[in-house]
């Protein structure tokens, strides 16, 4: 039976119920979480690529910076128990995306600078669930929080929104991805508390 | 430019402690990518991931992953080819 | 090898030193603690009263024998360096466990020896001061960012002598007539203090990456060897 320490709070705040899912608690701050070194990738050598369409399709970063584009604001959930609501971002949405390419695909496996993935749903991805986002509170996505561009897929746990996205390759197999291969629920909705394997 | 998000194998001391019941800091490990050898201590590590990283200091590949649940630990030793342990049977 | 069981001990704080306006240091009950070695450090845990636990590791401050204690530094968004900093008082609980690590670590052997030390990466090395047998001769290179977050500044003062030398180095703000260094660790400095590589120093450098990234390349420019020289790197802190 742990002692209780007289007084400890820890940094957790109150939030609206309807808006923090079960076991979360509210920052203010933007906690950075890192599986590795930040890459830093030049943007006249950055590419966005779908692969495992018809055809492969590739975006220069002004190729894809000249795609239509949304701002959207909506409320973030780390599986680490932070969330943060009302975050800004802007970002192309991956209906455009994928609305680009020929496939019969159900899934994908997004692929990052520095090695990280994480597979989606295509349904968990479209009917604007999801976007490839580069500017955050009307500035540009820092490096730190995944910039150039990051995957944004606010609905489930942020390890989804995979920082320093490159691409992601169609796929009918859900293949887990770095941290849902080695623990971490293969989909990962917060309202569900879908967190660990079997849960 | 040090990433200060970054640590160091003391930095996981206590968990491969409490998971392997030995102190692991002075282990040597092999990295499965390159084949460099390193004591654990000097390792790069990222804890403050969803799981702990640790990476090899010369190519920078994963050498383990770990994910601690509230009733399930995770360990992914994959990246290392093996570590070597201070300590046999005399 | 050491098999060590590792498990937690409700331990009691007995006192406090405020030993700069962001650091103090906290003075524990030992009773079941297995003692440590000079380098080593020690996991807190606390438990809020709803359940809510957060943990984090410390560096013992104490020579092996005295009386418990680690230094913590309060950082901006920390979650148990503000209770501990600024809330925890005498008769408060919580767990610690320990001690842990065997590489961070200096037993006196003779060998001369050099420690680096930025912001509370000084925490360590002060537990291998304080253990020293007198007789072997220490440098020490600690940089703080202002003479008021120098930690233990009066009591390195009374132990320097001809067996403990050290330098400081104040990166941020200096008081007048300050004869000490006044800019961040770079290898022109560690040209000047640290022991020549044919000494054989034992070396350890503690604080934070970039501060230790900074030191150890600075040494192995002099020709020190990248392994002798040991490392422990914290998250954030000043220095």
């Amino acid at each position: 039976m742990p002692v209780f320490s007289r007084g400890f709070q820890g940094r957790r705040s109150e939030g609206p119920e309807d808006r923090i899912p079960p076991g979360q608690h509210l920052v203010d701050d933007f906690p950075v979480l890192s599986a590795g070194p930040t890459p830093h990738t030049p943007l006249d050598e950055w590419s966005f690529a779908i692969e495992g369409g018809a055809e492969p399709a590739t975006w220069t970063w002004d190729e894809f910076r000249a795609l239509p584009s949304e701002e959207l604001t909506t409320d973030i959930h780390c599986v680490t128990k932070w969330s943060k609501l009302d975050t800004v971002w802007r970002g192309v949405s991956l209906d455009t995306l994928l609305g680009l390419v020929e496939h019969d695909a159900g899934y994908l496996l997004a692929f990052c600078d520095g090695g990280y993935t994480t597979n989606l749903p295509l349904e968990h991805v479209t009917d604007g669930k999801a976007w490839i986002a580069y500017d955050y509170d009307g500035e540009p996505l820092e490096p730190e929080h995944g910039g150039p561009a990051r995957m944004l897929v606010p609905h489930l746990y942020f390890w989804k929104s995979a920082k320093w996205i490159r691409g992601f390759r169609l796929q009918d197999e859900d293949e887990p991805g770095f941290w849902e291969s080695n623990g971490y629920h293969i989909l990962g909705d917060p309202w569900l508390e879908q967190r660990y394997w079997g849960d | 430019m040090a990433d200060e998000r970054r640590l160091d194998g003391n930095a996981i001391g206590g968990m491969m402690l409490e998971l392997f019941g030995v102190e692991m800091t002075t282990a040597t490990e092999v990295c499965r990518t390159c084949g460099t050898a390193d004591v654990v201590a000097r390792l790069e590590v990222y804890m403050d991931a969803p799981g702990t990283v640790v990476r090899c200091v010369h190519c920078k590949a994963v050498l383990m992953r770990i994910v601690r649940g509230p009733d399930r630990t995770w360990l992914d030793l994959s990246g290392l080819r093996c570590i070597e342990l201070p300590g046999g049977t005399e | 090898m050491r098999l060590s069981r590792l498990l937690w001990l409700v331990t009691r704080v007995t006192g406090a030193v405020e030993e700069t306006p962001r650091v103090r240091t906290l003075l524990l009950d030992a009773n079941g603690w297995p003692g440590h070695r000079a380098g080593q450090h020690l996991d807190v845990r606390l438990t809020a009263e709803d359940g809510y636990q957060a943990e984090r590791s410390y560096s013992i401050a104490s020579a092996p024998g005295d009386e418990l204690a680690i230094t913590v530094e309060r950082l901006e968004d920390g979650e148990v360096s503000p209770y501990l900093v600024d809330e925890a008082r005498e008769g408060d609980g919580f767990e610690i466990r320990g001690p842990i690590g065997g590489y961070f670590v200096w037993e006196d052997d003779g060998r001369p020896v050099l420690l680096v030390g930025g912001g509370s990466g000084v925490v360590p090395l002060m537990s291998m001061i304080r253990s020293s047998s007198g007789s072997t001769s220490i440098r020490v290179l600690y940089s703080s960012r202002t003479l008021e977050d120098v930690i233990y500044r009066e009591e390195l003062a009374a132990r320097a002598g001809e067996r403990l030398e050290v330098f400081q180095t104040l990166t941020r703000e200096q008081p007048p007539g300050w004869t000490g260094y006044t800019r961040r660790i770079d290898a022109e400095m560690l040209r000047e203090i640290a022991w020549p590589v044919a000494e054989q120093p034992h070396v350890f450098v503690c604080g934070s990456t970039r501060f230790v990234d900074a030191a150890a390349d600075g040494l192995v420019a002099l020709g020190y060897e990248p392994l002798s020289i040991r490392t422990e790197r914290f998250g954030a802190t000043g220095g």
